[in-house]
């Protein structure tokens, strides 16, 4: 029998993809139809995978409810004419080809609702491997073999925490997993627990075993209901079939599994602000020593890695450290999720081998820019993290050379920008971020990140002052330096990078009171070229304010103290004749 | 507490099965303020009081933790929350250009809510729906892909909707 499957993410929904499985459904389709989780093409959302009996694919794109019919026509009767139009074409067949999928694998192929679909695939395999053939201590050096570091972003050795947490003194140990995914822009970690929730969950109780942990938690962004839903469902499936509980696979070890929702704050992204609230406290980071592995969740030895890294785990146990190892460079091994965004052509949910450039990524996966306008940067890791510029695309993905450009690989945030975003614009929109996101616990991180927004501010408004470039790299600098965690401590990231690769835009705004990617609109000006005006009054009536007055067939003019900047005339007129400085 | 707006005559009744489940477990407060603000919709400050009270958590960690979290409320909320994602790919594809044509249309800006008690605007961080952006959230229907004009629509017609049904 033929299967059909609608891609069902958050984006798949938001594009519509539950109407057209309920449109589906009261067709007279003559086939299995099934739910799957991203398959990670969102620019083409909602699609839908309709397998033949020889499991062959065939992928419909941007489906809407109306073609449902056509669908059905197609798969019960074989004839795709009526959906040529939806048929994926070759060039976006591409974004997925490039791709190694590990942490993804399952994405977008499986039932995240059906247990039984995961089994299917090789599921729980690793899990039952760990658990009968092989020690904690075995696990631990596969994990060091193959060797996987945090995808979170700070990409410190998995093994070297595992290692820690197991040698911690104490029967009461906990493995915590962080799912409170806050980065804008990222979206890797939902939907990986969105379209294959039990590959966290077996990568969770091979971590649990490793360390020794009874319990095991995930502490998930209350933003994703979805993921939760999903994720509390393949709780229930993995109790009623003994793979959590007491003695799972008969090996005497036994863990208990629990999710735990976020309620909102970037700062338990932080791995001891999150323990405190998994405690019902306020969301603030503890001082460092004692580390988490030594003191943690109700001050008992705790571990606590990413989504993406615990969904690395079962694979690495089914197929060995080495297999792993080989994929990536010397210094980052494995692959890298990322979430595409921006002026992006195809943006969506990408996997790849460590080591690729970003250049490969961003053109031949993703397609290159969506607008006419030049490729500009590419903004890596979030408030934390910070741009790569265009000449220096050619940069490898790799910890210790994106770390050198001064952006940080970051969880997996990707996002594009072509020459019409202005760089002090976006360092001053990530201080705007975490200047609300500061915890407010230390001083430096507090007052400093308010005053850099303050600066930034300024600069956008026109009202920026000589030495205001220095006085920001002196305070990033003494952020960074003072700030208790990792939010204080990279908080300045976006301002240093925007400041060391596009210094000539700050001046800009400073001394030019000019704004060169036309973006602040402070700083912005509209006017009418007389040249190119032939007074169709087109403009005048757009106009909200009524700042633009001129006699049809004449020169039009706009009242620069009346215009409010909202670029209106400029869509609307038909001859160019509306510029923007 | 100044951000609290109601003390209102709240059934705090509501509450005890909550309580009752969570109360003596440690670690649940966020727990409890999650399910008392799908109960009331909001967090009024009786409620809040009555949480310290049957938990035995001092009133002044009750509203430090309630008023750390982005996702709890002090005030009621419109019948449409507008939950407008301010992510980078939003902001990068123009999101601001939509708050502010939310203001020009509803008058209202992030946190506010319409004299008619319509339309609540909220900022959020990232929906996580980059790839349709600029987005934003009403109740529970996501619009992505939009501009000015869209914007102007949904609002328009979202009014239209709401002016029906009070008829009906």
């Amino acid at each position: 029998m033929k299967t059909v499957k609608v891609g069902q993410g958050s984006c798949g929904i938001s594009a519509g993809a539950a109407k057209v499985y309920s449109a589906l459904e009261k067709t007279n389709l003559n086939a299995k139809l099934t739910v799957t989780g991203c398959i990670g093409m969102c620019y083409l959302e909602p699609i839908v995978d309709v397998y033949d009996e020889n499991g062959e694919l065939t992928r419909l794109v941007r489906v809407s409810e109306n073609d449902a019919q056509a669908i059905a026509d197609f798969v019960n009767t074989g004839d795709a004419s009526k959906v040529k139009k939806l048929l994926v074409c070759e060039e976006d067949s591409l974004f997925l080809k490039k791709q190694t999928r590990i942490a993804l694998r399952g994405c977008g192929i499986i039932n995240p609702d059906e247990i039984d679909d995961y089994v299917e695939n090789g599921g729980y395999t690793a899990l039952k491997k760990a658990l009968t053939e092989m020690t904690p201590e075995s696990v631990i050096e596969e994990i060091k073999i193959a060797g996987l570091a945090g995808r979170g972003g700070a990409g410190f050795p998995t093994w070297f925490k595992w290692n820690a947490a197991r040698a911690s003194e104490g029967e009461e140990k906990y493995l915590i997993c962080n799912a409170d995914e806050g980065d804008p822009g990222a979206f890797m970690d939902r939907a990986v627990i969105e379209s294959n929730p039990h590959n966290l969950i077996e990568g969770m109780l091979i971590g649990a075993y490793a360390i020794g942990a009874k319990e095991a938690i995930v502490y998930v962004r209350a933003e994703y209901p979805l993921a939760i839903i999903r994720l509390e469902r393949a709780i229930e499936q993995v109790k009623e079939n003994g793979i959590v509980g007491e003695n799972i696979f008969g090996s005497g070890f036994s863990c208990s599994f629990r999710i735990k929702a976020g309620a909102g704050a970037f700062v338990c992204g932080e791995e001891t602000a999150l323990i405190e609230s998994l405690e019902g406290s306020r969301g603030m980071p503890r001082l460092k020593p004692p580390f988490p592995a030594q003191s943690g969740y109700w001050r008992k030895p705790s571990n606590i890695n990413n989504v993406e890294t615990f969904a690395n785990v079962s694979w690495i146990i089914e197929n060995g450290g080495e297999e792993f190892a080989k994929l990536g460079t010397p210094d980052s091994k494995g692959t890298k999720v990322f979430a595409i965004t921006g002026k992006i052509k195809r943006g969506g949910l990408v996997e790849i081998p460590m080591g690729m450039k970003i250049s490969d990524v961003i053109f031949d996966i993703g397609g290159g820019m969506k607008t006419d306008k030049n490729f500009k940067c590419v903004q890596l890791g979030g408030p934390s993290g910070g741009c790569i510029p265009a000449d220096m695309h050619d940069t490898e993905i790799d910890y210790k050379k994106l770390s050198a450009t001064g952006a940080i690989m970051g969880s997996g945030g990707m996002v594009v920008m072509d020459e019409s975003t202005c760089m002090v614009g976006m360092a001053r929109f990530f201080l705007d971020f975490t200047a609300k996101e500061s915890c407010g616990k230390c001083t430096h991180c507090r007052i400093g990140t308010k005053r850099l927004l303050e600066i930034l501010d300024r600069i956008c408004k026109g009202e920026g002052r000589e030495g205001d470039i220095e006085l920001l790299e002196e305070t990033c600098n003494e952020i960074k330096a003072g700030a208790l965690c990792g939010l204080g401590q990279t908080a300045p990231n976006p301002v240093l990078t925007t400041i060391k690769y596009y210094r000539d835009e700050y001046e800009a705004h400073i001394k030019e009171k000019r704004c060169p990617a036309g973006e602040c609109i402070d700083l912005l000006k509209y006017s009418i070229n007389p040249e190119k005006c032939i007074g169709c009054s087109l403009c005048s009536r757009k106009c909200p304010v009524g700042a633009i007055t001129g006699e049809i067939k004449k020169t039009f003019t706009i009242d620069n103290e009346k215009c409010i900047k909202c670029g209106q005339c400029l869509d609307a007129c038909r001859f160019g004749a509306v510029e923007k400085r | 507490m100044s951000n609290c707006c109601s003390c209102g005559n709240n059934d705090l009744t509501l509450l005890n099965e909550t309580l009752e489940h969570y109360a003596s477990v440690p670690g649940s407060l966020i727990t409890i303020l999650q399910k008392a603000q799908g109960i009331y919709g909001y967090l009024p400050a009786d409620v809040l009081n009555y949480i310290s009270d049957k938990t035995g958590i001092p009133a002044a960690k009750v509203f430090g933790v309630a008023t750390f979290y982005t996702q709890f409320r002090f005030k009621p909320v419109g019948k449409y929350l507008i939950m407008l994602c301010q992510g980078t790919a939003c902001h990068v594809n123009g999101s601001l250009m939509l708050e502010k044509t939310i203001f020009d249309t509803l008058g209202i800006k992030d946190g506010e809510t319409t004299a008619d008690g319509l339309f609540t605007l909220k900022n959020v961080a990232c929906l996580g729906c980059c790839s349709l952006s600029p987005v934003m959230m009403v109740n529970d229907e996501t619009y992505g892909n939009l501009t000015p004009e869209k914007v102007r629509q949904i609002l328009a017609h979202l009014r239209e909707e709401a002016e029906k049904e009070a008829q009906e």
